[in-house]
């Protein structure tokens, strides 16, 4: 083994590879914003799958992570504006986690353009479609994360057969 | 009766040392009198740390031979694993007794950097090394008398359970002295079944926040503050005072040690509650009380956090969901 060894290489796009973004919506507003972007016609990128939880409040950093390690390729977290948070506060604590999960997710080597968390309200469809369609060309230039498969090349997982670094 | 047939008068115990400090030996040893008492109904038949056994005296061992069986430390390298593999064969009970087993601990935070990066740090770029002609370690060396052939290095420090099934699981670094002598009364007394499915014991379900002594007094944060750099006021939530203790999110169990010591948790225990992940858990734990009504501001805060991957998951990166790093 030689000294100055690069990084892995990049993989191999499969061909048909379309980036995968979950998306974490709050009920009240965003997805019922996107749920007006659908009924307004407006078209989108149809990369996201749309999660719906009561409130942006209620999305744990915990989920983020558990969507990345499961193999999306993107997340993005919508809530109410602040100030309108059907829960008065619920959005306050969603806005105070995200520096710290941002920063988290960076020191694991993940993209920031893969994590995107913004404010939608339900009158704002046109904003999600943009941004839907934004993260995604943003995901695809990126190309694909590929958490399990980098996982389970260093033989992490229950029951995986285990091979030396370098083999 | 044993497998063999042979009427065993004590039961048979153990104790193996992988990648960890060797801490995890010495608490054994903490529980002090008690020992003797574990002497009187129990007979060591594998420690390398304390006694002369070799593997191949527990390979001939006929298959749950041992009855308990303590592994300290993760899995770092393919003689760890094998041996992890074999003593899995041999016991009815495999405890993984440490945070290095049960969740990774310090020797984990090497997932943090890629396997490459390790490599390089440890044998080319360090600025104290000595290496003109770049060798790095061979798994197998021809010498005069033979191959010579050294364990092989995993990309990632894995913990006992992704090798072979742990019955019970023990955290802390290391475990408290008081624990682990209700938990060896519990498995070695015969009061729990032999196997079981990885159940943690030796710990408490609620956080050390419950343990903890100090005041809350409901003020957000308004500075974060590293321990060299203030003098806290005494009686009063470290948290509060802008001291990152990772109290909230780790298990208790430890009678909050440090914290009654004068300084903040480090989260030795482990994640706390449902939670499997202490890094994503701290987060949620911290983030309500910044003092902060923009993201800005949240951001400006956190960001005087230093290294936070590094601190919420000293003892846990081996848990964390996703495992390692790109």
């Amino acid at each position: 083994m030689e000294q100055g060894r690069t990084e892995t290489a990049k993989p191999e796009v499969a061909e048909g590879w379309e980036p995968r973004i979950v998306g974490f919506l709050c009920y009240w507003c965003s997805y019922t914003g996107a749920d007006g972007a659908g009924t307004a016609r407006i078209q989108y990128a149809p990369n996201v799958d749309i999660i719906k939880v009561m409130c942006s409040g209620r999305i744990d950093p915990e989920l983020v992570s558990t969507a990345f390690a499961h193999g999306a390729d993107g997340v993005m977290v919508c809530g109410c504006h602040i100030g309108d948070c059907h829960y008065i506060n619920g959005n306050h604590k969603t806005m105070a986690r995200m520096p710290l999960l941002k920063r988290l997710l960076a020191d694991l080597g993940i993209e920031p353009e893969r994590f995107r968390h913004e404010w939608v309200s339900a009158a704002e469809g046109q904003k999600f479609a943009q941004l839907v369609t934004e993260m995604t060309e943003q995901v695809r230039k990126l190309g694909p994360l590929n958490w399990p498969g980098i996982m389970h090349s260093r033989g992490v997982g229950h029951g995986q057969d285990l091979r030396p670094w370098g083999e | 009766m044993d497998s063999n047939g042979q009427v065993s008068g004590k039961l048979k115990i153990g104790m193996y040392w992988a990648a960890s400090c060797g801490g995890c030996d010495i608490s054994l040893l903490e529980i002090g009198p008690h020992l003797l008492e574990l002497i009187q109904v129990a007979e060591v038949v594998f420690w390398p740390c304390a006694a002369d056994f070799k593997y191949e005296d527990v390979a001939r061992y006929p298959d749950g031979y041992i009855d308990v069986m303590f592994y300290n430390g993760g899995v770092r390298n393919s003689e760890q694993e094998e041996v992890a593999r074999l003593l899995r064969k041999k016991s009815k009970c495999l405890v993984a007794y440490g945070e290095c087993a049960v969740d990774g601990g310090i020797p984990a935070l090497a997932n943090l950097k890629t396997p490459e990066a390790i490599y390089d740090a440890s044998y080319h770029e360090n600025p104290s090394l000595d290496n003109p002609d770049g060798t790095e370690p061979q798994p197998i060396t021809e010498c005069p008398y033979g191959e010579l052939e050294i364990p092989r290095l995993y990309p990632q420090v894995l913990r006992l359970q992704d090798v072979a099934h742990a019955d019970y699981r023990i955290p802390g670094c290391p475990p408290s002295a008081e624990r682990v002598w209700e938990v060896i009364q519990l498995i070695v007394g015969g009061k729990v079944p032999l196997e079981n499915s990885g159940v943690v014991v030796g710990c408490y379900d609620k956080s050390v926040c419950d343990e903890c002594p100090l005041e809350k007094r409901m003020v957000k944060i308004e500075q974060f503050k590293r321990i060299h750099q203030a003098r806290p006021e005494p009686g009063w939530c470290l948290l509060e005072q802008g001291i990152v203790c990772m109290g909230p999110a780790t298990r208790s169990g430890c009678g909050a040690l440090c914290i009654k010591g004068g300084v903040a948790c480090e989260g030795c225990f482990g994640p706390s509650g449902e939670s499997e992940d202490q890094g994503t858990a701290m987060i949620g734990a911290i983030s309500p009380l910044l003092n902060a009504t923009t993201e800005d501001r949240a951001a400006e805060l956190v960001n005087q956090i230093v290294d936070p991957a590094g601190y919420f998951y000293r003892f846990t990166f081996g848990s964390n969901i996703l495992r390692g790093r790109k």
